[in-house]
């Protein structure tokens, strides 16, 4: 048995590294050797003139300072705007995805390109635009005063808020994409015996519908959240100076503080957090799989 | 019970029904049979209400069906391709149904466990449909459609994927249940066997039309149409001009032995009424044996004749005593040969 899987298994090697090989050194080249000097940072402190010095003890400090409250702040407050960005995300994008499933063939199509559409807009124009909109002179406080009402303009940008609208807004196609193809590949006929054993369509929804479409669920909310977590641009622009994420702390640590070591140690905790994060999912998906 | 009046339903080029009628009594065991892609399915699919007819009414006990959301029809569907939720056990699976009328949990447990003996499945009740056999996934359908004791049941090929020895237990069972519970049950079979031995009537489809609907007796003596005839039992079917004097002239072949008639007509011919006969004053038709297959109790062989277009069938008792390639006289009465009522369209 061994035998004959090792022999069958030749072939199936080789085909795998040729198929693997490109895609693998990509990311070696461009994944692991970042990584790598990442972590050979770690082991040093910032130089007196900015780059990189030498000092024992580096290591243990550069790790210490993540538990510093101003940090570690930022990491919660990080966490939880992801979070309430991938919740509204799951919201409002299963039931778009819902609706464009149950459209007519070409409509599907239609409206599967304006759900990608704004991605063929620059990232930065877009995120500026809402900048117009929500600035106290802006589009959205002018009509709001305009139709009487609110007498004062209010605060809408600079807002916790406003960054969450920002990266909803982003990453919402990254939602309501693989939840589409995940509630577009129930069987209808699951559906149907539902409603023959006397289900009403919603029972139907919750009981059939949902688990199925629960690993979409997961990778639509992945899909999301790690982007959400560490993205700067949006809170940087809509967030002004207040609302602090991972994403601007690191790289404040390497374009404006200059200390590349405690950068460094803060962008392998994040990723750190996302590996288990992506453990978890991997783990939860095939749970549900249930095969 | 059922009235189903001039039932159209067209897929694009497809006529699936065509001006299909039919009437189903309260508690009739009713069987539709026909050749693959006639129908069966839609049919079953428009009374269960996941398909919506082009034209025609559906009523149960005179109010329209039509109109009522399939959620609500007292109806049950057992799914040809039996649509198991692959995310519930087995029990849960049957329970389902139950569970959406309201019913108390030990009231659910009680009939599923009852069903679940039935069909054979207790030891099984824990699994997934992934982890059972074909077969026993085929039982689990059965078990969560009947389960319901709705009005009326609907079964798309129940049994076919099981072999004799069950199926025939489950034949019996759906039987039993049909008399104890009064259930009207609406059988998809392509299994004419079955459907002679479990029917009231059957409903003979060809091409999304109703060729014939009469009990299994009748349906096997007096076969309307060539479809028909062909279909139920294998029939052997002669084209020729009826004799006044008895028997039928097919030209090229002779006279075949037949009852007495006076226009072109379509005679029907059981295998297990030809017999092999000596060569000479007794024999009727003359060829060659095609194919010999032993039933066990008895024998099928098919033989070419010059100037037939399909081979002879007939069945003698034991094992054949002829061989592949030998020739033969074929013989058979004339009283059991029947006319084909040709009044339809297929000629
Ligand atoms: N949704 C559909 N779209 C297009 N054509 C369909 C559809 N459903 C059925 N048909 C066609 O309608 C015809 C009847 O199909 P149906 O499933 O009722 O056949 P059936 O009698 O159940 O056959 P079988 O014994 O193979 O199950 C077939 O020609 C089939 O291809
Ligand atoms: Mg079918």
């Amino acid at each position: 048995m061994a035998r004959r899987g090792k022999a069958a298994g030749r072939p199936h090697v080789r085909a795998r590294i040729v198929l693997l090989g490109p895609g693998l050194s990509y990311l070696a080249v461009l994944l692991l050797l970042p990584l790598a000097l990442l972590i050979g940072y770690t082991v040093f402190r910032r130089g007196r003139f900015g780059g990189i010095a030498y000092e024992d003890g580096s290591t243990g400090e550069n790790f210490a300072r993540l538990t510093d409250p101003l940090y570690a702040g930022v990491l919660t407050d990080s966490l939880r705007i992801a979070a309430v960005t991938t919740l509204l995300a799951l919201l409002l994008g299963y039931p778009t995805a819902y609706a464009i499933s149950r459209l007519p063939g070409r409509w599907r199509t239609v409206a599967l390109v304006l759900v990608v559409l704004p991605f063929w807009t620059n990232f930065l124009i877009r995120t500026y635009a809402w900048i117009v909109l929500l600035s106290t002179h802006g589009v959205v406080n002018s009509a709001l005063t305009g139709i009487g009402v609110i007498d004062r303009p209010l605060k809408l940008l600079y807002t916790e808020p406003a960054v969450v609208l920002g990266l909803l807004y982003a990453y919402l196609p990254l939602m309501v994409l693989p939840l589409y193809s995940a509630i577009e590949r129930v069987d209808p006929q699951l559906l149907e015996a539902s409603a023959d054993l006397g289900a009403r369509p919603a029972r139907t929804f919750w009981s059939v519908t949902l688990p199925h479409t629960l690993p979409g669920v997961l990778t639509g909310c992945v899909f999301v959240f790690v982007p959400s977590l560490g993205n700067f641009v949006v809170p940087e622009l809509l967030g002004g100076g207040r609302t602090v994420m991972v994403g601007n702390l690191i790289r404040d640590q390497f374009l404006t503080a200059r200390d590349w070591p405690f950068g460094s140690v803060l962008a392998l905790a994040l990723m750190a957090f996302l590996v288990l994060l992506l453990m978890a999912q991997a783990w939860a998906g095939r749970r549900l799989g249930g095969r | 019970m059922i009235r189903i009046h001039a039932v159209t339903r067209r897929f694009g080029e497809v006529t699936a029904l065509d001006g299909v009628s039919l009437e189903i009594e309260e508690g009739e065991f009713f069987a539709l049979l026909g050749p693959s892609g006639c129908g069966k399915t839609t049919l079953l699919r428009v009374l269960a209400g996941f398909e919506t007819p082009d034209s025609g009414t559906v009523t149960l006990d005179g109010q329209d069906l039509l109109g009522v959301p399939a959620h609500r029809r007292p109806v049950n569907l057992m799914f040809q391709s039996y649509a198991l939720f692959p995310h519930m056990n087995v029990e849960k699976n049957i329970a389902y149904g139950l569970a959406r009328e309201g019913l108390a949990r030990a009231e659910i447990g009680e009939r599923v466990a009852a069903v679940l003996a039935t069909v054979g499945l207790t030891a099984h009740a824990r699994r997934r449909p992934h982890q059972l056999s074909g077969g026993q996934r085929q039982r689990v359908a059965l078990a969560r459609a009947i389960v319901k004791r709705p009005r009326v049941l609907l079964l798309d090929e129940p049994l076919s994927a099981l072999d004799k020895q069950v199926r025939a237990e489950m034949q019996l069972e759906l039987k039993r249940l049909q008399h104890q519970v009064g259930i009207t049950f609406l059988v998809v079979t392509h299994d004419q066997e079955e459907a002679m031995s479990l029917a009231d009537r059957i409903a003979v489809l060809d091409r999304g039309r109703v060729q014939q609907v009469d009990t299994p007796v009748e349906l096997y003596r007096h076969p309307r149409g060539r479809f028909v005839a062909g279909f139920v039992g294998a029939n052997n079917v002669f084209s020729g001009r009826l004799l006044p004097s008895g028997g039928l002239d097919v030209p090229g072949v002779g006279v075949l032995p037949a009852p007495a008639g006076k226009a072109a007509g379509l005679v029907g011919v059981r295998p297990e009424s030809i017999r092999l006969a000596a060569q000479g004053a007794d024999a009727h038709l003359h060829g060659t044996v095609l194919d010999i297959s032993y039933f066990g109790g008895s024998s099928r062989i098919a033989v070419t004749v010059p100037g037939l277009d399909r081979p002879v069938l007939l069945t003698v008792p034991g094992p054949a005593t002829v061989t592949s390639g030998a020739r033969v006289a074929l013989s058979w009465d004339p009283e059991s040969a029947v006319l084909i009522e040709t009044t339809g369209d297929t000629p």
